[in-house]
């Protein structure tokens, strides 16, 4: 009788090597290998994430103190990227920018995108009249400018970082609904739809357990773009004075009244606040064009 | 055809419906309205007398239902009211800051076709060249860059160079004069902004003219076109750019629909006074006709832009049936 040793490679040992591209840490590595842009932007995001996360202990001064005797410091070896006309030091309001801009990105980009996700998927799943008042609504929403949006919510609720999510959290409603919609529809002819309703599932279940899995793919692309969207929008309502207040460290917040004023003299104000945005943005969008190459091959480069 | 534009059409109505109540809800959920923001200015004690006298010139005294109802009666009737704030006709207010904001959405649009379909075109035609890279790099940059930071930093290069050159710093004029009356001068100050604005805007449109002609590139069409002996500029130009552009001339128009709302920022920027920044001071003022009205506009901008899309897409690509 032969007796396999464990040296050789075996049937079950494949299987394992199968097995493992198949889990998370295995997909990771594969991402890595094949998408090293999208790795970067991913990189990128984390840095900035981290940067947010442990912001006190990174910056090297307090973001909202200001320090008379050191106004508008070039960038050296104290400030190292300058201060600002309040000698507050902008390396750590950037860092502390960081955190609002990940709350407000991430806040307003998966509030959005699971309200549009489950608003998506029930328009496409009961169809008739839902649809058809679901889908003005969402024109309304689409059309509608999000300053005056901003503008209300910030009015009646107050500034604050949490009410900056929910003025940037409404316009990315529809449109994830809209898309996810679109997906949903070619879901729902498929038979495994009709098998769940025989089998007297309720709605809930079979969208929320049937459909919504079924349409991730789509929707993660949009999460990745609408992460980058939030935190353009959020500049620039704090640039227009409708988001996050003074003296709450904010990106856009920075820009405000800083062009202008001290052009010749001060350029770094304006500078650095900028190319935290324009860094950001950039690895949340490289990192979201990968993603998408690699869960939907069909969509690649669009 | 026609059914198809007439039920769009019917469908519009609901939608602006809706957005007059939206924005009739919202403007009335700010707390305060435009009758003490004007007697209360600069922290005067505020006349009751005189308040209730002034709301109820303006209509404000009369019941939410009623005043809704006016709002959309005269709407019906294409009456659309008085500023609360300056006393004159909406449509008057309107006009005479639209230019300037139409003249850089315009402008911003030329600039973003210009730069985005040869480029496009080129980048997907040569894939995988240096080219393709820079163009690649040049989208995805812009999509990431806020054109108001955008806008700030051209400014702070304006200031500096002509600074350098003429030892007197200079910024772009802001005091509007139409293109016909001036046309340099016009240009020096809409030029700056619809590029910064453009750029983002070329961005968007490159990306999505070079994946759909990388795609067309690849069909069977092409390749019996080829086969013909056709030259390649015309299995380009008239074969896959002609099919390649429609889902371009789409997003060119629902761009262009959300740059009308969206210039706010950039007019805070260049100091323009345009639309963007009077639904601003509109908002902050409580002027609530005002307001409505720049909204309205805003909407239905949006909706004709879309259905024009639309038809337009019909009309471009025979495969299309709207029924």
């Amino acid at each position: 009788m032969a007796v396999i040793t464990p040296t050789t490679p075996t049937a079950a040992d494949e299987a394992d090597a199968l097995l493992r591209a198949h889990t998370l840490r295995g997909r990771a590595i594969t991402f890595a290998r094949r998408k090293p842009l999208g790795t970067a932007g991913l990189i990128i995001v984390l840095l900035i994430m981290v940067a947010g996360i442990f912001a006190g202990w990174i910056a090297p001064f307090d973001p909202e103190e200001n320090d008379f005797a050191s106004m508008m410091v070039a960038p050296g070896l104290d400030h190292i990227l300058g201060t600002d006309q309040f000698g507050r030091d902008i390396f750590s309001r950037l860092v502390y920018g960081a955190r609002t801009a990940m709350i407000v990105g991430f806040g307003a980009a998966v509030g959005g995108g699971m309200i549009g996700l489950v608003l998506g998927v029930s328009s496409a799943y009961f169809g008739g009249w839902f649809d058809l008042v679901l889908q003005r609504i969402f024109d309304i929403l689409m059309a509608f400018p999000l300053i005056i949006l901003a503008l209300a919510v910030v009015s009646v609720f107050g500034t604050g970082v949490f009410n900056v999510v929910v003025a940037i959290t409404i316009p990315l409603v529809p449109r994830c609904g809209r898309v996810v919609r679109a997906s949903a529809l070619a879901v729902r002819e498929i038979p495994y739809v009709d098998a769940a309703r025989a089998l007297g599932f309720g709605h809930a279940r079979i969208v929320l357990c049937h459909m919504v899995p079924n349409v991730l793919a789509p929707f993660l692309i949009l999460l990745s773009a609408f992460v980058g969207q939030a935190i353009l929008a959020e500049a620039s309502l704090s640039y227009l004075g409708l988001g996050v207040q003074e003296p709450v460290a904010a990106w856009g917040l920075m820009l405000q009244g800083s062009a202008e004023d001290y052009a010749t003299t001060a350029p770094w104000i304006a500078i650095f606040p900028g190319l935290a945005i324009v860094l950001t943005v950039l690895g949340a969008s490289l990192f979201g064009d990968a993603l998408r190459d690699a869960i939907d091959p069909k969509l690649r480069n669009r | 055809m026609h059914r198809y534009i007439i039920t769009r059409l019917l469908l519009a109505i609901p939608t602006l419906a809706g957005a007059a109540a939206l924005v009739f809800i919202l403007m009335r959920l700010i707390p305060g309205d435009v009758c003490v923001i004007r007697l209360g200015s600069g922290g005067a004690h505020v006349d009751l007398q005189a308040l209730a006298m002034c709301r109820s010139q303006l209509g404000l005294d009369q019941p939410m239902v009623m005043q809704f109802l006016s709002f959309l009666g005269h709407y019906a009737v294409f009456d659309f009211g008085v500023s609360m704030w300056s006393g004159n006709p909406v449509w008057q207010e309107i006009l005479l800051r639209l230019p300037v904001s139409l003249e850089v959405s315009l402008l911003a649009t030329v600039i973003a076709v210009l730069l985005a379909i040869p480029l496009g075109t080129l980048s997907a035609l040569k894939e995988n060249s240096g080219l393709d890279h820079v163009v690649r790099v040049l989208a995805i940059a812009g999509i990431a860059t806020p054109s108001f930071w955008l806008g700030i930093m051209s400014l702070i290069l304006v200031l500096n160079v002509s600074a350098a050159i003429s030892g007197r710093p200079w910024l772009p004029p802001i005091d509007y004069v139409p293109l016909w009356k001036d046309p340099l001068y016009n240009l020096s100050i809409v030029l700056l902004p619809a590029i910064t604005v453009g750029y983002r805007y070329s961005a968007v449109t490159m990306r999505l003219t070079r994946s759909a002609m990388l795609e067309v590139m690849r069909e069977d069409y092409i390749r019996t076109a080829r086969a013909k002996g056709l030259l390649e500029q015309i299995v380009v130009n008239r074969h896959a750019l002609k099919n390649a552009l429609l889902p371009v001339v789409t997003l060119i128009g629902i761009e262009f629909a959300f740059l009308i709302g969206g210039l706010v920022v950039t007019e805070q920027v260049f100091n323009l006074n345009g639309i963007g920044r009077l639904l601003v001071q509109a908002v902050q003022n409580q002027d609530n006709v005002l307001a409505q009205a720049l909204v309205m506009l805003v909407v239905v901008v949006f909706i004709v832009v879309n259905l024009v899309v639309d038809v337009l897409y019909a009309w471009l690509d025979p495969r299309i049936r709207y029924s």
